[in-house]
């Protein structure tokens, strides 16, 4: 491997599961990479197959049951295929994941110290318990949790909500892996608690210097936190870019789908909040074509039938950034800029 | 029955305003064929506010204490968890107002108290143009104001009964109220079915085989079988993915524009809650800190805790365009709402916080023509004022300790706005 | 936690009141002639409506029901004599009564018997402990696939088959068949007189109940388990790089436990108060064939005494249950 790849790249990554009901294909042909200090954001709704994506980095899939393809690599390490001694030795030591119901990821009857300590000796296999303990109160410290070596002694239900996320960060930071994984990590809190949580995040990105991998619905925790952006539909990514490029200059009309879809809490109030129609597409039964197209509304700009017959190829678009786009409209530029942001975000527009 | 024509089949009843969308709503898996343009006119901006609608609903100074028992062989009450302490509001007839707040800050007791989920331990809700006090009425009289007074809930997924069919869910109200003669149940759950965009002839079938979204529509068209004039929505979107949220929020407003439906907005979400919102209030343990009309909630917050709050959303314009807005920084969590601080609740986690704010409880103080505000140095964000504002009024000096040289001052408390109120610039009492 | 235990034996302490003061009143007014049986003992079947009618006296039946129920509850507490056909018998504490069979204070009889159902209940449900859980916790492991199938499938078939069938024909073919050394003899030896007869003798009635109850707790453990190993936890335990063995069993199998250990006390609870079907197919003396004869044998005595001992012990067992489940969940908090 050279020695400039990105810390992350995964390849092609496809997952599918095996149902009563036939193939379930959650991931399809999923190519992304984060380097060091970057943090990445991944964007979808349920379904999107952004949560099995990143659990396959981590290689967390049943092995008799997920049929995984395709490629990820880990500091140049192989993690497709790689056996259950192999995986365990990069989880939680480089890569560490942090959930989302952070009251639930954590084990009910075991206390706070004890599940932190726990995550610190299985790579430390010579550190004694006192050791544990006490790295367990330094990073219940470190992320911010008052008194931590009486709080150390706690039960999960007996902190808040947003301490059982500081508390589940620090675990996953114990062991200073390169790459995290937050998987929506604020969808369940109050919004001070997640700005509290996000700042966190974000000073210990530049304290310990690690890969960030943030999975989010909410594209405000997106345009706060992340460096690159990727949108993901039924599997697939759509849209792959710089987070402010996407953001201003989006391509694909799921991504100004999601954007008409939230209000913003500046914006103009004769912005309208205008929904994607319909629901997400069944992963056993995908659409033909684009797996976008039966909800899009701008397919009727594209000649033919060609949104539900081919699938577009995940490709730069015409911008000059590195901004990957699949969709078959010729000028989503123009459409996006002329249609769309008139009617979502007038204000915008006047300050261009 | 509905005033309103719920015939929504285009061959049948095509000057009906709801078939214009309504064939699109009801076949929600295949849009295709519509275009931007299209989707585009349906959509909404924010709802306006009507400063002219009369209240439909009064609440006055309402509280609800639970008991807290104490451990041991003989149980006794000692203390109480102080979940809605004193709030005074008013929802305007056919218009929405926003309750916002942290978790734990008592938006969704109030919601259940409006419902009468809860028997309030004290106050008054007038509602309707007979001003029947909710609060007082009993459970049998409550049962006909059930039918003006609904609720959505925020999880389509615990809150329908996965053993029946939707067409029993929707249909249940109309033979509990028996308003609907039996044989006529079927046709105006299919009409209401089709109100909320899902396929009428869908009434036979389970929960469970309908997504989130479509959920939470089968939530609201229960709520909607009575033509209530009020629905209380606690976090009725909170739970969807994003795209769904907006067309919740969509088939919302139209329901509000069309059947004239009062909302009580519960929700976290601020930015929605300014969207569907022309009126806020924001709670902070138990108590309203601010209540004012959006311009003035989002625009110009005079509380510390509001300005905190809207900090604390992250904004996808605005980071986009680079740059993003200060945070003011809350630290520590909602303190208990059994042992809650003296005098000013918010104290403890307030930058702005002196010696006043622990002895003297800041009064809702109106302090514009729309807007009140609890905080004894309300200001505009970064510019607050250096000596309480209140002082004069209450009768205190500026640590808050009692001054007999001045004569507090009746500080109306009612659930309304009054002609002539108190600015804080000025500190003087002014009127429009 | 204190005030806690108290309160429930409290409460416990209001139930069996209120057990034995029905069984009591239904002594009273129940259809039956209470004093008929002793009667027929003590005259050998000659009795006629006048030594009935003395007996009836003699028993306290012309009494009110209270009076002598507070001589019941003082008896239980303290003892009493009883005066029977000029015969007074001294019942020491816990006194329940003479049986009307056999004229012998009712805890005497009793004594005897309580270690055989023991014997039988504690060794039974070891094996079904034993057996179970970790056919469960691996069935649960290996769920969906052809061993998890056969093991589930072929469980339910033998729990759909009656228990009192399953326990016969195993007698039959051990003891009557077969005649298997050592284990081929059922019945109760004590254990204090011979470990290796109080062994064979009971050997049978374990293997039936021990399998009987496997299959159930299989079943009960598997789904507890595929439940803890479904939760968000495991995968953090996962996400943590934990060896799998620690994943399971620290993590997984903690949180099983707590439905398991609820289900095990109740039915722990009523294996001590008696197997009818063990113990009158393995030919066990202990508390259920007791209680069952004397039901036939309208021996009130014993039957109210076994009907309070299964109350006490079903009592027990659910406090026990609770605690220990406070222990394991620390998020349940007695109080």
């Amino acid at each position: 491997m050279s020695s400039t790849e990105p810390f992350l790249v995964v390849e092609d990554l496809t997952v599918r599961f095996p149902t009563e009901d036939g193939l379930v294909t959650a991931v399809q042909d999923l190519s992304y990479s984060v380097e060091k200090g970057k943090t990445l954001g991944i964007v979808g709704e349920s379904g999107s197959g952004k949560s099995v994506s990143s659990m396959a980095v981590l290689g967390l899939h049943d092995a008799r049951t997920a049929r995984i393809t395709g490629s990820i690599r880990v500091d140049g390490q192989e993690v497709v295929g790689l056996n259950e001694a192999g995986l365990r030795k990069l989880r939680g030591r480089q890569i560490a994941m942090i959930f989302q119901d952070a009251l639930a990821a954590l084990h009910p009857f075991y206390k706070i110290g004890g599940q932190l300590a726990e995550a610190y000796q299985v790579h430390h296999p010579k550190a004694t318990k006192r050791e544990a303990r006490r790295k367990a109160v330094e990073m219940l410290d470190r992320v911010g949790i008052p008194q931590p070596d009486r709080r150390v002694d706690d039960f999960p239900h007996q902190f808040s909500g947003g301490m059982r996320q500081r508390a589940m960060i620090a675990m996953g930071l114990i062991n200073d892996p390169s790459l995290l994984i937050a998987d929506e990590p604020t969808t369940a809190l109050d919004v001070t608690v997640q700005a509290q949580i996000l700042d966190l995040l974000q000073d210990l990105q530049s304290e310990f210097n690690s890969a960030v991998i943030i999975i989010t619905h909410d594209l405000g925790v997106i345009a706060e936190m992340a460096d690159d952006v990727l949108v993901m539909y039924a599997g697939r990514g759509v849209e792959y870019g710089p987070g402010k490029e996407i953001l201003t200059r989006p391509q694909m009309p799921y991504t100004w789908g999601l954007l008409s879809s939230v209000p913003d809490v500046t914006g103009d109030t004769d912005s309208k909040l205008i929904p994607i129609p319909g629901n997400p597409p069944s992963l056993l039964n995908p659409p033909t074509g684009c797996a976008f197209h039966p909800r899009c509304v701008h397919s009727d700009k594209v000649e033919g039938d060609l949104c539900a017959t081919t699938m577009p190829a995940f490709e730069q678009g015409n911008s000059g950034v590195r901004h990957l786009k699949r969709c078959h409209l010729r000028d989503p530029e123009v459409i996006f800029e002329r249609e769309v942001l008139p009617v979502i975000a007038p204000e915008l527009l006047e300050e261009k | 029955m509905s005033n309103i024509n719920l015939d929504t089949d285009p061959e049948r009843n095509p000057e009906n305003p709801e078939t214009r969308h309504a064939p699109e709503l009801a076949k929600p898996d295949d849009v295709s064929h519509l275009s931007f343009a299209e989707i585009a006119a349906q959509g909404h901006g924010a709802t306006r506010l009507d400063p002219d609608a009369p209240a439909v609903l009064s609440v006055d100074n309402l509280k609800m204490y639970f008991p807290v028992k104490s451990s041991g062989v003989v149980r006794r009450t000692i203390g109480h968890v102080q979940a809605v302490d004193g709030i005074s509001f008013e929802v305007p007839r056919g218009g929405s107002l926003g309750l916002v707040g942290e978790s734990g800050c008592g938006k969704s007791t109030t919601g259940r108290l409006i419902t009468r989920l809860y028997e309030p331990t004290g106050g008054s809700m007038h509602f309707g143009e007979d001003r029947v006090d909710l609060a007082k009425v009993s459970n049998r009289a409550m049962k006909p104001l059930r039918r003006d007074v609904q609720m959505i809930f925020q999880d389509p997924y615990t809150s329908l009964n996965p053993r029946h069919t939707v067409g029993s869910i929707v249909g249940a109200p109309l033979s509990v109220h028996k308003v609907v003669p039996k044989d006529k149940i079927k046709d105006r759950v299919k009409e209401l079915l089709e109100v909320v965009g899902l396929n009428p002839e869908h009434y036979n079938r389970y929960p469970n085989e309908f997504s989130g979204g479509q959920r939470q529509r089968i939530g609201i068209a229960r709520a909607l079988t009575l033509n209530p004039k009020l629905l209380v929505a606690d976090e009725p979107v909170s739970a969807l993915d994003v795209s769904i949220q907006a067309q919740v929020i969509n088939l919302l407003q139209e329901l509000q524009a069309e059947m004239g439906i009062a909302f009580l907005f519960i929700a976290h979400d601020l930015a929605i809650v300014r969207h569907f919102c022309p009126e806020v209030a924001v709670m902070y343990l138990g108590k309203i800190v601010e209540i004012a009309d959006r311009e003035t909630i989002y625009g110009s917050a005079h509380h510390p805790y509001t300005q905190a709050l809207l900090s604390a959303v992250p904004d996808v314009k605005q980071a986009a365009i680079g740059g993003r807005r200060e945070r003011i920084r809350l630290e520590g969590d909602v303190p208990s709402p059994i042992n809650p601080p003296s005098g000013c609740r918010f104290r403890t986690r307030c930058h702005l916080a002196q010696d006043i704010c622990a002895k003297v409880e800041p009064p809702l103080l109106q302090i514009g023509p729309r807007h009140k505000v609890a905080c004894h140095f309300a200001g505009e964000l970064g510019d607050a004022p250096r000596t309480p504002v209140t002082a004069g009024l209450l009768g205190v000096d500026g640590q808050g300790s009692p001054d007999p040289s001045v004569t507090p001052e009746d500080i109306p408390t009612g659930p309304g706005y009054e002609k002539r109120w108190f600015d804080v610039k000025s500190r003087q009492m002014v009127s429009a | 936690m204190f005030a806690y235990v108290v309160k429930r034996l409290l409460a416990g302490v209001l139930v069996l009141f209120l057990v034995s003061m029905s069984i009591f009143l239904l002594f009273w007014y129940g259809p039956n002639e209470p004093a008929r049986v002793m009667c027929d003992t003590k005259t050998s079947n000659r009795c006629n409506a006048e030594r009935l009618d003395r007996f009836t006296e003699e028993l306290g039946y012309n009494n009110a029901w209270y009076a002598e129920y507070g001589d019941y509850v003082k008896g239980v507490f303290v003892g009493r004599d009883i005066t029977v056909a000029a015969q007074t018998t001294r019942c020491d504490a816990p006194c329940f009564g003479l049986s009307y069979k056999n004229g012998k204070p009712v805890w005497e009889d009793m004594k005897d018997r309580l270690p055989a159902t023991f014997s039988v209940a504690i060794g039974g449900a070891t094996l079904y402990l034993l057996l179970g859980v970790p056919l469960g916790v691996a069935a649960a492991r290996r769920r969906g696939t052809v061993q998890d199938k056969a093991l589930v499938s072929s469980f339910l078939f033998l729990s759909s088959v009656p228990y009192y069938l399953f326990a016969l024909l195993t007698w039959l073919f051990f003891s009557l068949k077969w005649e298997v050394p050592l284990i081929g003899d059922t019945g109760y030896v004590p254990l204090t007189e011979s470990p290796t007869a109080w062994f064979g003798g009971l050997a049978l009635a374990w293997i039936c109940l021990g399998i009987f109850g496997c299959t159930q707790y299989t079943r009960y453990a598997r789904g507890a388990m595929v439940e803890a190993l479904s939760e968000d936890y495991i995968r953090t335990a996962k996400a943590k790089g934990l060896p799998t063995r620690t994943v399971v069993y620290r993590h997984g199998l903690r949180a099983a436990l707590v439905p398991i250990v609820t289900i095990f006390g109740i039915d722990f609870g009523t294996l001590l108060a008696g197997t009818i079907f063990t113990e009158r197919i393995f030919d066990i003396e202990g508390i259920g064939l007791w209680s069952l004869r004397a039901v036939m044998q309208r021996d009130l005595p014993i039957v109210s005494a076994t009907a309070l001992f299964s109350a006490v012990v079903l009592i027990m067992a659910n406090l026990i249950v609770d605690l220990v489940y406070s222990i394991l969940d620390p998020r349940v908090r007695l109080s």
